[in-house]
């Protein structure tokens, strides 16, 4: 393994050019800078003045006006507020649930000594991934159309159809499918690069103990499978939270039907407040709100899978 | 081996018909996965009515070309295609040339405050987008930068993803001997990083390429914010406005257009899925 070049006066003394520690230095700092001098003016900066920005009245060109809390008054008495918050929080449960568990499966699946073709499958449900969303989301508005594919599915086994681009479950269903045909493939390969990078030994010696392949399951897959399901759940999560383009364009089709109540999310409502209707404020208000949701979800989801780890019996790996 | 005899070992315990579950569920996901691509390809090559056939229409037809001259007709399409290769190839240039050196400067330098410095790069991974896009657009606008590529490029030139992923390859790809004999050598800091240590970990440096080239090439959000002219829309705010009932959907031409928006990715992905793979999955397996 390669060390980084060592500094501390012990190693100084053996280095030649240990006179250039300050260049070396100041080398390092330079290499480094680009990133934290964006970071500050296009990061940074910007969400400092998020938080400062949510206690004015602002329409991005007059003056500023303080008014304390109101921002989050007004946003938190807003109806549509509290519909694009629970729309995110419902199409986020009903895309990221099925969609980690599939992909649990999937993995498992893949993983099997009995799977060939592996590398195949792996390029297969990874293609998903690389397409636009506003690709993806164009192509399932076909399927999804009244007289799409999806309904014609439903009629074949006796359901009726559903208003996909207009009904309140509808839409969700329509965009958790999306968001769900995007990302499993995705944390499928993601588990299986987990499990690949367990042991083998492990369950020969589980079996050799007579551990039947449940037992191998909830104690030797899972547990050490801990890490990758709290990162894939995590990223899911936040993403979930963030939801923007695919209700966007599938709802967009008319211009402003992107705010429809069906599907409006939360990053919608921010996006339509500050580049529709010009209240900086209470979109920064809104930013504000999301940014403590997505923390709170992301703690919760850390427990969550804490819990779930000591029920199956596994510690720490 | 080990799957070796896992093979001979499973069929066994799952009989004929547990086999025959397993692989039609992997092929289900599999068919379920690539359906799409070709579903584009199928309305994208019928007349406007295919879409909504009853039963669906599953044969490729040769509407293609009449298809496209109507997207040419409402978009500036090509122009749009240009846009996006520009924007995408400025930003992956320089995200690959800045986040190469910073990594090679964590993987390979010793200073005070590396860690720390390191730690927070990790952090920004975490930070919602959305949380700075206000108060960044005003910057845009301060700077009369919106409605320009400047707006997009600029911002992205480096990004914590990148630099994460040159150190954890530099770290191991490049033998801190290598770095040493050279400035024994008497060599630049530079030069030293461009003639030892760029040869050596030039996969890495396509693979983030790649990655990149495609992030920015599929990003939406932000382009939607500061494009405000059609002559430069993206390929993707391009695709988003042929989406209009204004005079009824037209999928022959949707799809048409958005098969040919998303060939390109396809082709560089499957020339190079085992990088773009590893590539993306890296950040879990890694952390």
């Amino acid at each position: 393994m390669a060390e980084p070049v060592i500094t501390s006066p012990h190693a100084e003394s053996k280095r030649p050019f240990f006179t250039e520690q300050r260049r070396s230095r100041i080398t390092a700092y330079t290499f480094i800078s680009p990133f934290f001098i964006l970071f500050s003016i296009f990061g940074l900066y910007p969400i400092f003045f998020t938080f400062y920005l949510s206690f004015f009245k602002w329409d991005a060109l007059g003056p500023m006006k303080y008014v304390g809390f109101k921002n989050f008054e007004l946003i938190t008495t807003d109806p549509t507020f509290w519909i694009s918050f629970s729309n995110t929080l419902i199409m986020g449960l009903m895309g990221t649930v099925p969609q980690v568990m599939l992909a649990l499966l999937l993995a498992v699946l893949l993983h099997s000594g009995m799977t060939r073709f592996k590398k195949t499958f792996r390029i297969l449900y990874f293609m998903p991934n690389i397409t636009s969303i506003v690709a993806v989301t164009l192509v399932f508005s076909t399927l999804f159309g009244n007289n799409g594919m999806i309904n014609w599915l439903l009629n074949g086994i006796g359901v009726e159809s559903m208003a996909f681009n207009s009904g309140w479950w509808g839409v969700k269903i329509a965009i958790s499918t999306m968001v769900m045909w995007r990302w499993t493939g995705y944390n499928a390969i993601l588990f299986l690069s987990g499990l690949q990078s367990i042991p083998m030994d492990l369950y020969e010696s589980a079996k050799i103990d007579g551990a039947n392949r449940r037992q191998q399951l909830f104690f030797i897959t899972l547990p050490l499978l801990k890490p990758f399901i709290i990162f894939v759940s995590l990223q899911s999560t936040i993403g979930a939270l963030q939801l923007f383009t695919e209700p966007y364009v599938f709802l967009g089709q008319s211009g402003t039907g992107s705010t429809r109540q069906e599907g409006i999310t939360m990053v919608t409502y921010l996006y339509s407040e500050a580049f529709r209707n010009g209240f900086f404020g209470t979109a920064a208000a809104t930013a504000v709100l999301l940014f403590l949701v997505t923390i709170l979800f992301s703690v919760l989801n850390m427990l969550i899978s804490r819990g779930g780890g000591r029920q199956t019996g596994g510690k720490k790996a | 081996m080990s799957t070796l005899r896992m093979f001979r070992k499973k069929p066994d315990d799952l009989g004929f018909f547990g086999k025959l579950g397993f692989y039609l569920l992997l092929i289900l996901g599999a068919l379920v996965s690539i359906f799409p691509f070709y579903w584009m390809f199928v309305v994208g090559t019928n007349d406007k009515g295919a879409v909504f056939h009853v039963p669906p229409l599953l044969t490729i037809g040769d509407q293609f070309f009449e298809n496209f001259k109507r997207v040419l007709d409402k978009s500036d399409f090509f122009q749009a295609l240009g846009n996006s290769l520009f924007v995408s190839s400025m930003v992956t240039v320089s995200v690959v040339f800045f986040c190469t050196l910073a990594g090679y400067a964590f993987a390979k330098y010793e200073f005070p405050g590396k860690n720390v410095l390191f730690v927070f790069v990790i952090a920004t991974l975490i930070v919602p987008q959305q949380l700075g896009v206000l108060p960044t657009y005003v910057i845009m606008a301060k700077l009369h930068w919106i409605d320009s590529f400047k707006a997009l490029i600029v911002p992205a030139m480096v990004n914590a993803f990148g630099i994460f992923w040159m150190r954890q390859y530099i770290s191991s790809a490049v033998p801190t001997e290598l770095i040493e004999a050279g400035r024994i050598d008497g060599g630049g800091h530079f030069r030293i990083f461009w003639r030892i240590a760029v040869p050596v970990i030039t996969p890495a440096m396509a693979t983030l390429g790649i990655l990149n080239f495609m992030t920015v090439w599929n990003d939406f959000f932000w382009p939607l914010v500061v494009l405000k002219n059609k002559e430069h829309f993206t390929i993707q705010i391009a695709l988003q406005q042929l989406f209009t009932t204004r005079d009824g959907l037209d999928y022959g031409m949707i799809m048409s257009a958005t098969f040919t928006a998303t060939l390109p990715l396809l082709v560089v992905f499957l020339l190079f899925s085992r990088w773009v793979i590893a590539g993306l999955t890296s950040g879990a397996i890694k952390s």
